[in-house]
C-alpha cells in the first residue's frame, strides 16, 4: 500500500497560521554573530557530527536580511553594540535571537568597564543558552527550544 | 655607558637608577620636563642610538603614598648595539601631559592614545588624539586605580542612518 493509497480522498484539517508556524520552525535560517569561543561551539553544530540540518536550521546566513534566526555567540563589548543593534534592525520580521554561551548572556566573567552585561540590554532575547562555551548539544537544545516557542506562537497568535 | 653620558648631559633631571646595561634590565627614573630632550639625545646619540621604541605605557601608583602620582614608561631597544633601557618618566596629577613621541618614534602613536584614554594623560602636539581602544563618549579612564569597579557607561547607539 502506497502513500497515495493511505490519503486517497482524506483531508487534513488544519489552520494556515499553524502551518505558517510548522513551515517556520523547521526551516529556520540562522545568522551566527561569533565574537569568541562560542563561535567555535556553533561550528562544531553545524557540521556533520552534530548536524544542526537533522533540525531543519543548516542554511547559515552570514547577511541579516537572509536570516530568522540570530545566534549571538561571545562576549559583545560596549565598542560592538550599535553594531550588533545595526544587525538586529537589518532583518525582516519575524525574527528570533538566542544568546549562546555565559558571556552574550550576562557578560560572563567579564564584569568590567568595556562589555555589555547580557545582549538583552541592547535586543529582544528569546532563548538564552548557559555554558563557557556550551556543547554543540546546548546549542541545538537551545534550537529545539526556539522551534517549540515559534509553534506555540503561531497556535496563540490572533487573527488580524 | 649610557648612564655615564645622560648623568653628564641631563645629570639634574635624574632621579634614580637601577639594574644594569648586561643583564637588561637598566632603568633611569627622571623628571618631566626635558623628556622629549633626552628622548631625542637617546635616539640620536651614535653610540646610543636607540632607533627602536618597544612599547610605552602609563602606570598608576594611588595606593603607594609616593609623589607625583603617573607614570609613564618608555621600553627603548637598539638593534645595532643590542641594548635595552627603561625610562620611566614620573608625571604629577595636576599636570598629567607630556610632549608627543610620535616625531622621533611612528610606533608611539598607538600607544600614545591608549595611555591617553586609559590614564588621562595628554600627549601634546600628537597628529590623531582620538580614542585607540575605547568608543568615543566614554567617560573617566578606566585603568587609574580609582576608576570605579561597578562604573558602567551609557551603551553607545548606532549612527543615523545614511539615505
Amino acid at each position: 500500500m502506497s502513500e497515495k493509497d493511505v490519503f486517497a480522498g482524506s483531508v487534513i484539517t488544519t489552520k494556515l497560521k499553524e502551518v505558517m508556524g510548522w513551515g517556520r520552525k523547521n526551516s529556520l535560517w540562522p545568522m551566527p554573530y561569533a565574537t569568541a569561543c562560542c563561535g567555535i561551539e556553533f561550528m562544531g553544530t553545524v557540521s556533520s557530527y552534530f548536524d544542526i540540518s537533522r533540525f531543519g536550521a543548516e542554511l547559515v546566513r552570514f547577511s541579516p536580511r537572509q536570516a530568522d534566526l540570530l545566534i549571538v555567540l561571545g562576549t559583545i563589548n560596549y565598542k560592538q553594540a550599535p553594531i550588533l543593534k545595526r544587525i538586529y534592525e537589518q532583518m525582516c520580521e519575524p525574527k528570533w535571537v538566542i544568546s549562546a554561551g555565559a558571556c552574550a548572556s550576562s557578560g560572563g566573567f567579564y564584569n568590567n568597564y568595556s562589555v555589555v552585561q547580557g545582549i538583552d540590554e541592547l535586543i529582544p532575547v528569546d532563548v538564552y543558552i548557559p555554558g563557557c562555551p556550551p556543547r554543540p548539544e546546548a546549542i541545538l537544545n537551545g534550537v529545539l527550544k526556539i522551534q517549540e516557542k515559534i509553534e506555540k506562537e503561531a497556535k496563540h497568535q490572533k487573527v488580524a | 655607558m649610557i648612564l655615564e653620558k645622560l648623568q653628564e648631559k641631563f645629570g639634574s633631571e635624574i632621579l634614580e637608577t637601577s639594574g644594569s646595561l648586561e643583564k637588561s634590565n637598566l632603568v633611569v627614573i627622571i623628571r618631566k620636563d626635558r623628556t622629549h630632550e633626552i628622548l631625542k639625545f637617546l635616539k640620536e646619540d651614535a653610540s646610543l642610538s636607540f632607533e627602536m621604541l618597544v612599547d610605552l605605557c602609563g602606570v598608576d601608583y594611588l595606593k603607594k603614598s609616593e609623589k607625583p602620582r603617573f607614570e609613564v614608561v618608555y621600553h627603548l631597544y637598539s638593534l645595532i648595539r643590542n641594548h635595552r633601557l627603561r625610562l620611566r618618566v614620573k608625571i604629577p596629577e595636576e599636570d598629567a601631559k607630556l610632549k608627543t613621541a610620535t616625531d622621533l618614534w611612528r610606533s608611539a602613536d598607538w600607544a600614545e592614545r591608549e595611555t591617553r584614554e586609559m590614564f588621562g594623560i595628554d600627549f601634546e602636539g600628537h597628529a590623531n588624539p582620538k580614542k585607540l581602544l575605547l568608543f568615543e563618549g566614554f567617560e573617566g579612564y578606566p585603568l587609574r586605580k580609582d576608576y570605579p569597579m561597578a562604573k558602567r557607561q551609557k551603551i553607545p547607539v548606532p549612527e543615523e542612518k545614511v539615505e
